[in-house]
Formats: structure tokens, sequence, C-alpha cells
């Protein structure tokens, strides 16, 4: 670890980095170009991978928390930049070195106002083009913004900062769509978008030629909903970002509280969140079959896979109460013990499912036309899927080993044998095959749990209000979709100061640009389908 | 076997009784006209509530089993409902095309309905070249859903318009090959003509490979003609929504809708005619008591009960197959089934020359 923050020092002798598990660098402004270049290219770096991009208003000032890991020498670094001031917070952007921070940095600007050199597009992100102010800074007023009665209008130019060679800021234009261009909405009201998401698609003939994503239908604030709430609070939210990964959200954040509580979680509980996990992963994985299918018009088959998703469904809500937000995860636990019958009904799902999974085979996988409309298409390479932060299935299909519950087990994932599946397509075929084998993956965890969950508490008693310590601590489990992380800034109060969730969705649409580029129409809609986002836990 | 030419000949008979050669003529055009749009109506109905039925049960699901026994009127329900709901006005449409479009759809799929055999002596518009006829009507369709698509100021209505032109276009092309196909090993268009060389055999049976083929043929041309899944690219309604008939409400959608499934009542239909002997019955050489036994069973019936098959066939591609996409459906058309499709009929006109059938 020391090695690291001798290298970081070199680049940058003035940064001051932290000891720890994972270092955090405090950087200036003017160096942090010079450092982010050198973390993505130096051999002893080699940080690949951004992870998580947070904005941060620090008081005195505006800033941002970037949190790297390099999926070579699997290390971890976290940096953290405070703009000069809070009147024009300009920092630079690092779009080029990491893909994802494209739309990340864009998110950063709509909350905080942060405008990023060099960036192509400083449009806003999730708000409207004429809101005022910038929400997630403390000083924020909520009445400069009414309720808007007319519609917002979509910009075609996106501003632009620039340096000159001179080393001046330069305020431009970019063209998003050409007046010549024959651009079509897919979205915000479309089926094959699965939620409120709209792409607008330039589209020559039937090729398409470019994908702007355009988010914020349905964006909550629930970021900064959390910033007024006391920690038990939050929980019920993060039910709602990803609703088909509900309990592994609310896994991540209750192990974020408790690790910085430093509070142990009864052996019972880990073995009945895992099991709730992998049951909610296969229940995700299935309404992806079955909506994918339907996306390419085999509308049978989305019947089945709903058919067998309502049996997890109801596994769920004999325990939870809840079938899709399940407020089941609490701190210290879960919120109660299971029902007499969820192990016998769980043992009963894992031998049902085998044989219902050769039927989808049998229906859809190996359906020539089927075969022809996903092979080779949106192909994702490696280095494209890190640098994107494509994580979960989608990144494991253009294999990249990112399974957070291989990486960094939790839970009770170390004591189960299971396989991460990879595979080195890369395309839509790819990442279909990669989630239905990881429904036979998570069948086998369940297996190996199910009779083994010990006696004991479901949970410890905790206080109706939870004050952690100060500081800035960092989780991610792997949820249905990719690497679901909270990020929790505490000033030591009962409520959070900054409350960030790393969703696996906006890294998902924000590769649908590339991989749909020169494809057709009908492709686009496979590409999504297969990338499997849900809108809520992109716009948050 | 009951003649159906009984029935009409009385009524003809019956009104030159009284009536001056005009009238006579005039009042059974009305009669005709009425029994057609009639017969249209609930030939769709009952294809509308089938489809329904069959895909709920390929769907592990139930269907419509509500209204009326078994939910028989269902249909008749939804198109009650069809046809009190208001025809919204989209501005910025090129009105006069908008509303024309879906008339055009109608009336194409009605005129190519009047020219199928329904059975013995029920055949309304026979000439000698009816297979030709056939075409050209059922062709004229896909004028009505291009202004659809034009006329509607859409993009997606447009795109799924243009889908269709393509479509449309390049199957016309093998359901034509197969249709002359046959006429080539019957040696008639008159669709009236064909049926009755079956009596001895349908054609599937008495025209050696080349017939067999050119069915397969027809049958995946035919969905295709009829913008069904797994050629519903028109309509996709996971990538346009709706394709070319998006923006249309009340009964003009009803009409592309009722048109769609009667094309896929005629495109079944056409095949019985053409391969499956149409309204005549399953005749086996030589069982002579099975061959009257069939002969009670009445030629309606035989005819609806083929096309009856075959609909379900089409269904079942429907709610079985993804959608293809644009290039693969073209690709299918002009690199596969063109070429075999050519073929085949040179082998069927060398079958008829050098006289290798039966």
């Amino acid at each position: 670890m020391s090695s690291l923050k001798e290298h970081i020092l070199k680049i940058v002798p003035e940064a001051e980095v932290s000891e720890g598990e994972v270092p955090v660098v405090n950087v200036s402004p003017g160096a942090f170009r010079t450092l982010a270049i050198h973390l993505r290219e130096d051999a002893g770096l080699q940080f690949d991978y951004l992870v998580c991009m947070t904005g941060m208003d620090f008081g005195e000032n505006l800033g941002v928390y970037y949190r790297f890991r390099s999926t070579v020498l699997r290390q971890e670094l976290t940096v953290r930049v405070e703009t000069v001031n809070r009147e024009q917070p300009e920092l630079m952007t690092v779009a080029d070195l990491w893909a994802t921070a494209e739309l990340n940095e864009r998110e950063v600007f709509d909350f905080f106002g942060i405008r990023f050199i060099n960036h192509p597009d400083m449009r806003r992100l999730f708000l409207r083009n004429d809101w005022v102010g910038h929400p997630l800074r403390k000083d924020y007023d909520p009445a400069l913004n009414d309720v808007r009665l007319h519609s917002d209008e979509t910009l075609d130019t996106a501003p632009v900062l620039e340096v000159t060679e001179e080393g001046v800021v330069e305020e431009k234009e970019n063209v998003v769509f050409g007046d010549s261009e024959y651009v079509v909405n897919i979205g915000p009201q479309h089926p094959a978008t699965h939620g409120v998401l709209r792409f607008r698609v330039s589209l020559e003939g039937e090729m398409v030629k470019k994908v702007d994503v355009n988010c914020g239908y349905i964006h909550r604030g629930i970021e900064k909903m959390c910033e007024s709430m006391t920690y038990p609070q939050t929980l019920a939210l993060t039910d709602r970002l990803d609703y088909l990964s509900a309990h592994q959200n609310r896994h991540a954040l209750c192990r974020c509280i408790e690790q910085a509580m430093g509070l142990e979680v009864p052996e019972r509980a880990q073995y009945i969140r895992t099991i709730m996990d992998e049951l909610t992963r296969v229940a995700s994985h299935l309404l992806f079959w079955s909506t994918f299918c339907m996306d390419l018009g085999a509308l049978t088959a989305f019947f089945y896979g709903f058919r067998d998703r309502e049996k997890i469904l109801n596994l769920l809500e004999e325990t939870c109460g809840g079938r899709l937000i399940m407020n089941y995860n609490v701190i210290g636990g879960v919120m109660a013990d299971i029902h007499p019958r969820f192990v016998e009904g769980v043992k009963e799902f894992i031998r049902y499912l085998p044989g219902a999974m050769k039927e989808y085979h049998e229906i859809f996988t190996g359906n020539v036309i089927a075969r022809q409309r996903m092979r080779g298409i949106g192909v994702l390479s490696r280095d494209k899927a890190v640098s994107f932060g494509v994580t979960g299935p989608s990144g494991r299909a253009s294999g990249w080993a990112c399974d957070v519950r291989k990486l960094k087990p939790y839970a009770v994932y170390d004591k189960v044998a299971f396989d991460e599946v990879l595979r080195e397509d890369g395309d839509v075929f790819g990442r279909y095959m990669v989630r239905l084998d990881e429904i036979t993956q998570s069948l086998r965890i369940l297996e190996q749990l199910i009779d083994n969950i010990p006696a004991g508490p479901y949970s410890v008693k905790t206080k109706p209000v939870v004050k952690l310590p100060e500081g800035s601590y960092f989780t991610s489990v792997e949820a249905s979709r990719g690497e679901f992380g909270v990020l929790i800034e505490s000033r030591g109060e009962k409520n959070p100061y900054r409350l960030k969730f790393r969703s696996p969705g906006l890294p998902l649409v924000s590769v649908v640009d590339t991989l749909a580029t020169g494809n057709k129409i009908a492709d686009l809609i496979a590409i999504g389908g297969s990338l499997d986002y849900v809108v809520p836990d992109i716009d948050r | 076997m009951f003649d159906f030419s009984v029935i009409t000949g009385w009524v003809d008979r019956m009104l030159r009784s009284f009536l001056p050669e005009e009238a006579t003529v005039l009042v059974e055009f009305v009669m005709i006209g009425v029994a057609i749009l009639l017969g249209y109506a609930v030939i769709a109905l009952v294809l509308i509530y089938t489809e329904r039925r069959v895909c709920a049960f390929f769907q592990c699901r139930v269907g419509p089993n509500r209204v009326g026994p078994w939910g028989l009127t269902q249909s008749f329900a939804d198109m009650i409902k069809m046809l009190t709901k208001e025809l919204i006005t989209i501005n910025n449409v090129d009105r006069f095309l908008f509303n024309l479009a879906p008339f055009i759809v109608i009336i194409a799929s009605v005129i190519s309905f009047s020219c199928l055999p329904f059975a013995k002596g029920l055949e309304l518009i026979d000439f000698n070249v009816g297979a030709f006829f056939v075409m050209a009507v059922s062709s004229m369709g896909i004028v009505g859903i291009l202004l659809a698509g034009w006329s509607s100021n859409n993009k997606y209505s447009l795109i799924g318009a243009m889908r269709s032109g393509a479509q449309m276009i390049s199957y016309e092309l093998s359901i034509g090959m197969s249709i002359l196909t046959i006429i080539v090993f019957t040696d008639t268009a008159q669709l009236s003509l064909i049926v009755a060389n079956q009596a001895d055999g349908w054609f599937i049976f008495k025209g050696h490979v080349p017939a067999f083929i050119a069915f397969m043929i027809y049958l995946i041309a035919g969905t295709a003609e009829t913008n069904r899944g797994p050629f519903d690219l028109p309509e996709a309604d996971s990538e346009l929504t709706a394709g070319y008939h998006t923006e249309y409400s009340g009964m003009h959608f009803g009409f592309f809708y009722l048109a769609e499934y009667l094309n896929m009542f005629i495109v079944a239909g056409m095949a019985t005619t053409l391969f499956l002997g149409g309204w005549m019955p399953l005749y086996i050489p030589g069982w002579d008591g099975f061959n009257r036994a069939m002969d009670f069973i009445p030629s309606l019936f035989w005819f609806l009960g083929k096309t009856g098959v075959l609909i379900f066939i089409m269904m079942w591609f429907k709610w079985t197959f993804p959608r293809l996409r644009i290039d693969q459906l073209l690709t299918l058309e002009w690199k596969y089934l063109l070429p075999i499709n050519l073929v085949n009929m040179f082998v069927m006109v060398m079958v008829v020359v050098f006289e290798w059938h039966w």
C-alpha cells in the first residue's frame, strides 16, 4: 500500500495521501488532470475502472470524490478534488480517460454546477434545461423552481468549455444533431425502453447514426431526500431505485451503515440476506428473459418468464410481505424471521426451475431467428466495458470478471461454491446467455444455503436514531445488473451529509450509443434489452 | 354433394320472374354486396376471437371468457366499442390521404375476399384470370399502408410504412411465383377450375415435390404478406409502437385491424384453393365408402376447415417465433425463397412438359 502512496507522491508531490484500506488522495484541481492521466496509464497504477464519481458540497468549496479500481492489480484508490471556489467551480474532465465519466460528470454538473473543462457535452443530465440552480448544493433554494406548466425544450446543441492552447477557457457550443438529421424519439413512452427513458436516435434509413440519451423523466432526487432523513429512513428508498434488485440495493446500504457503525450482523441474518439476494437475482434475470424476448417479438416467451417469476414473488411475499418493494433488510439484520414454509418453498422452486429453463432454451435460445438477431450484434469489448464501467452480467459477457461477490465476498458468499459466469463474445447473445447461466449458478447458491440457515437471532437491536462517526464510507454489492455502490459522507449527524448511490444502470445506458451506432433500429432494441437497464436506477 | 348454385339460381329465377333485367342485376348486386360484407365482418370477428383464445392457450392463459359463453361474444362487444370510439383528427396530417388510407386497405381486402371459391357453386367473382386478379387486388392494400404511413406525419409510421413497402413488394414475388407454379401445373388461372381439377386429388399430393415446395413458400410468403409475426416488422410494437397505424383511432384503426385478420383468411383461403383442393372433400382412390362419407360433409365446411387449419398454423408461427430484422427479412426473400421458387417453377414446367405426373 505504501508503494502506491510513494508512486502517487512522485507524480504529484504536494498531494496529501491518507493511509487505510483504500487510500484517499487529496489533490488540487490544477494537479488533478496530471494525476488522472498517470493513474490511468502508469504500469504500477493501472486504475482502469472508475467505480464511482461523487459530486460533493464540502461546505466552503465544491468537489468530487473519484473512486478508482484497478482490474489488473486489484487495488483501489479514492481521489478527492476540491474546486477553487463556489462561484465558478471548474474541473478538468476525465471523460477521455474513463468513458463512464462522461455521463457522471454531466450528473455532477447538473446537481452541483461544477463545470468540466473539455467535456464534449455539458448539458444537464437529469433536470430540465431551464432549471435554476443546482439542487444538491447545500445552499440551494427550492423556491427558485416552481412547477413548470410547459414542456421542456429539447436542445440540439450542447454548451462546452474548451481550453485553448494559451490556457484560456472558452465557452463554445457542440452540435448534438444537425438540422438535416432524421431524429426519432425512442421514448420516453416506448414499449422497448422498459420505463420512462428517452433516446433521441438519428437515423439513416434503418441505420442508427447516433443515440443521445435523455434521462431524468422519473428522477426523484432520492440522494437529496436522503440528506434530510435518518439512516433507517433512507433504507426505504433503496428498494425504489432498481426495483428488480430491491434486496441487493438495500443490502448495500445496510452494509455500509453497519460497517460505519462497526455493527456485527448475526449469521442467520447473513444467510437470509444472501438467499434473498439470490432469489431477487433469479427473479430479475427471469424478468430480463421475458422482456428481452418480447423486445425481439417472441411474445409467448414473455408469459413463460413471468409465470416462473411469480413463484419467487410468492415466496418473497410470504416472508417479507411485499412482492416488488420488499423492505426486508434493516440495519443489523432483517425485518422479520423467515416464514415457516419458506425453506420448503425455495426447495420446491429449485427443483422446478431447471425444467422451465430447458423450455426457455427450446423456445428461444435455440431458435434460428433469435440466434441471428443476437449473434455478433452490439459487441462490447472488455476494454470498453471497463472504461464505461459496465458491470454485472453485461460486463461479464465481455469477459470482465467484475463480480463483487467474488472480488470482495460479503455476507456468506465466501462460504458457497459458485462459478462466475464469464463469456468472451460480448455481443447480445453473450449478455443473454450470461444471465441464463447466472440463474443456474444462483440456484446452486440457494441449494447450498437453504438447508443450512443457522439458528439464532435474525437481527440485532439498534436504536431508532443511528449516528455514524464522521468520515466517508463506500460499500458495494453485486446487484442483479452490476455493481451497486453506496457512498455515505457522514458528519456525525443522525442523517447523512451526502449519500450517493453508484447505480449499475447509468453506465449501461451510456454504452448504448457506442453499441448501437451503425446497427439497425431493431438492433438498438435488442441491445437495449440485452443491457437490461432499469430506469429508476438510472434516474435515482 | 350440395351445390350452392341451386339457391343462387332459385333467387335469380325468382327475381327475374317479377323484375326487369336491369333491376334484377341491381338487386342481386346489392344482395351479394351485403352478403360479402356480412361474411367479412363475421369471419373477422370469429378470427379475432380465435386468435385471442389460441394465443392465450399458447401462453398458459385463459383468454377472453367472460362475455357470453366461453367469451364468444367478446369480439362483438369489442367491435361495438370500436364503432363508438372517436375518430381523432390529428393536426398537421394530410387529411384526405389520412382518411383515405384505411378504406384502400379494407377495399383491397374485401375484393380479394370475394374472389375465394367458398363452396361448390359459391364463387362470387370467377373468371379466366381469377388467380391474377386476386394477386392484383390484394397488392393494392399496400398502397393504403404506404399512404397511412406517409400521411400520418409520424416518424414511426413512416418507417413502418417503408418497411411494409419493402416487405410486401418482395414477398409478392414469392406468392406470385408459387401461384404460377400451380397455374403451370393445372393449365388454368380460373379459381373454380383450379378447384375442379383437384377432384381426383389435391395438388399438394398430385403435384409432386414442386407443388409441395410451392406450398411451403406460399405459406411463408403469405404470412409475410399479412404483416404477421414473425414478419410483423411494419408494426413491430417493441420498435415502432404500432408502425403505420400508430396515429389511427376508432374504426379507422379497426379497418386496419380487420383487414389484417381477413388477409390472413384470404392467404389461407388461397392456399386451400391452390394446394389443398379448395372445397373438395378428401378422397382416397379406391376407398369408395370413405369417399362417400366425405361427401356428406358440406363443401363450405371443407373449405373453412382447411382454411382454419392453415390459419392455426399461421397463428402458431406468430406466437412462437421472434421477429426478423429488416435485412434478414429481405435476405430470406431475395436470396433464398426467390431462387428456390424460380428453380421450383422450372421443375414444374419440366414435370408438365414431360408428363411426369399422373
